[in-house]
């Protein structure tokens, strides 16, 4: 069978699509309207960078915040193919996952600096 | 019931036309007419300059597929009433080029449809003599709903993917590669898989959803292509993980 | 008569997707996309936050209530869920299961993707305010 890249790249944008289902939600609901708004009382600051600094933890996040950001590239990229019609497919494709990785560095270094 | 219906009907005269026009009928409105009759009515009794498709009336054929108001239908299973007190704009099928009046070039999926193999592929061909390949109902069941296609491109006029990207091979062919795939039978899913991983096969669908929305035999083509990209995917890291001796 | 190729290509205008509430939705689903690109860097200022100390933690929890944010974040939450309804939804077109000889149903899958939604929803409000 032929080799391509591109079922490689739908399997992370299927997986990022799952973790963003599934993860995004709750972490969203806390992290930028219930802690900040008083719903529900800040947890310590200490407490949070407990947690977040556990190594499992990092490895969680860092996986799937990697994969909600190649899905998000992988949709944009199309979006951007048939919405907006662009017809540079390889340059596109470039900038959108170039963003992705970008997005990982970010991701690495500011999950790496909490641990 | 009103006695009529007004018909808009797209003309498009390429001998006279650089572009398609509009021409109005007015049709008798019978409960149990369809659009297709009203068109053979302006046919035989109005206009007979009209041209388009069709042949069984009985929605198994899939010649007189049309956009009524904007839609891709079978005009032999479309209604006349259901439109009432209309005007109804009658319009060649979407994303394909038009040759005259509602008729379309098909040439396209003609010459895409060869290209998934739709045959059964064996790696050994069995004697006649020894009679015809046994399938249970449950290995029936396992593709029937996707041999159900007609070809009718309804699907094809909905997909937004094959309007702005013409060389997608689309979501009918896909839907018959992967009838073929799941028929017991058959041992050809590799050379297919090697048609539909192209930038053109499965992976140019982004999962719309509109051309299981309009399929009038329900055999829901769009499930057919993410179950192919699926296939596609596990058989590639397969091939990665595996070493060259284990792979077939 | 010369071989000229008369047929008529009908061009896709460029505001296809408003022409049918299923293309709007779809596209809308689509740009989904952005926000949660979005939403993953914000939280990872977030994270940033609580690393620096007790300060920037209490700034961000502050920050984070600014109008233009709130307004953000509200807007990217609604996409957010757009995206999880739609794509799980969307799973059992993708996805079949043969379970003891019988096809699982559509709505069990569905079902079982909103199970796991609480379920880790409830692991990840406890680990974070116990």
């Amino acid at each position: 069978m032929k080799f391509r890249v591109e079922p490689f790249l739908w399997l992370a944008f299927s997986g990022g699509g799952v973790m963003a289902a599934m993860l995004l939600p709750v972490l969203v609901f806390l992290f930028a309207f219930a802690f900040p708004f008083g719903w529900l009382d800040p947890p310590d600051r200490a407490h949070l960078a407990a947690v977040v600094g556990h190594p499992i933890t990092f490895l969680v996040l860092f996986g799937a915040f990697v994969m909600m950001l190649v899905h998000a590239a992988h949709r944009f990229r199309f979006t951007l193919y048939d919405g907006l019609q662009v017809k540079h497919r390889f340059l596109v494709a470039a900038a959108c996952y170039g963003g992705a990785v970008v997005g990982a560095f970010l991701a690495l270094h500011m999950l790496g600096s909490a641990t | 019931m009103a006695q009529s219906i007004r018909l808009r009907v797209a003309r498009y005269r390429p001998d006279k036309d650089t572009e398609p026009g509009w021409q109005e009928y007015d049709v008798p409105l019978r409960e149990e007419w369809t659009v297709l009759d009203g068109l053979n009515h302006v046919k035989n009794e109005v206009d007979t300059t009209l041209s388009f498709r069709w042949s069984c009336r009985m929605g198994i054929c899939g010649s007189c597929g049309m956009n009524v108001d904007g839609a891709p239908k079978l005009t032999c299973a479309t209604f006349l009433s259901d439109y009432a007190p209309g005007p109804v704009d009658v319009e060649p099928l979407s994303n394909f080029p038009v040759v005259r009046d509602l008729v379309v070039d098909l040439t396209d999926f003609m010459e895409k449809l060869p290209r998934v193999k739709p045959w059964i592929i064996r790696d050994d061909e069995q004697s006649v003599d020894e009679g015809e390949y046994l399938q249970t109902p449950e290995e029936l069941d396992a593709y029937k709903q996707f041999s159900m296609c007609i070809n009718c491109m309804l699907c094809y006029a909905a997909c937004p993917v094959y309007g702005l990207e013409p060389e997608f091979i689309g979501p009918a062919a896909i839907a018959l590669a992967e009838r073929y795939d799941l028929d017991s039978r058959d041992h050809g899913t590799r050379e297919r898989l090697d048609v539909l991983i192209e930038h053109e096969g499965v992976y140019g669908c982004t999962f719309v959803g509109e051309c299981t929305r309009v399929c009038p035999k329900h055999v829901d083509p769009a499930a057919a292509i993410q179950r192919y990209k699926l296939k596609a995917a596990q058989e590639s890291v397969k091939m990665f993980l595996l070493p060259r001796g284990l792979r077939r | 008569m010369s071989s000229e190729d008369l047929r008529y290509r009908p061009p896709v205008p460029v505001f296809w997707w408003t022409r049918k509430p299923s293309y709007l939705v779809f596209v809308l689903r689509e740009l989904s996309s952005l926000f949660v690109a979005w939403l993953v860097l914000y939280l990872l200022l977030f994270v940033r936050a609580v690393g620096l100390g007790e300060e920037a933690y209490a700034d961000f929890l502050d920050w984070a209530t600014t109008p233009w944010l709130v307004a953000l974040n509200v807007i990217a939450f609604a996409f957010l869920v757009l995206h999880t309804i739609t794509w799980f939804s969307l799973t059992p077109q993708a996805m079949v299961l043969d379970v003891g000889g019988r096809r699982v149903p559509p709505a069990a899958i569905i079902g079982a993707q909103y199970a796991a939604l609480a379920v880790v929803s409830a692991f990840v409000y406890w680990l974070v305010t116990r």
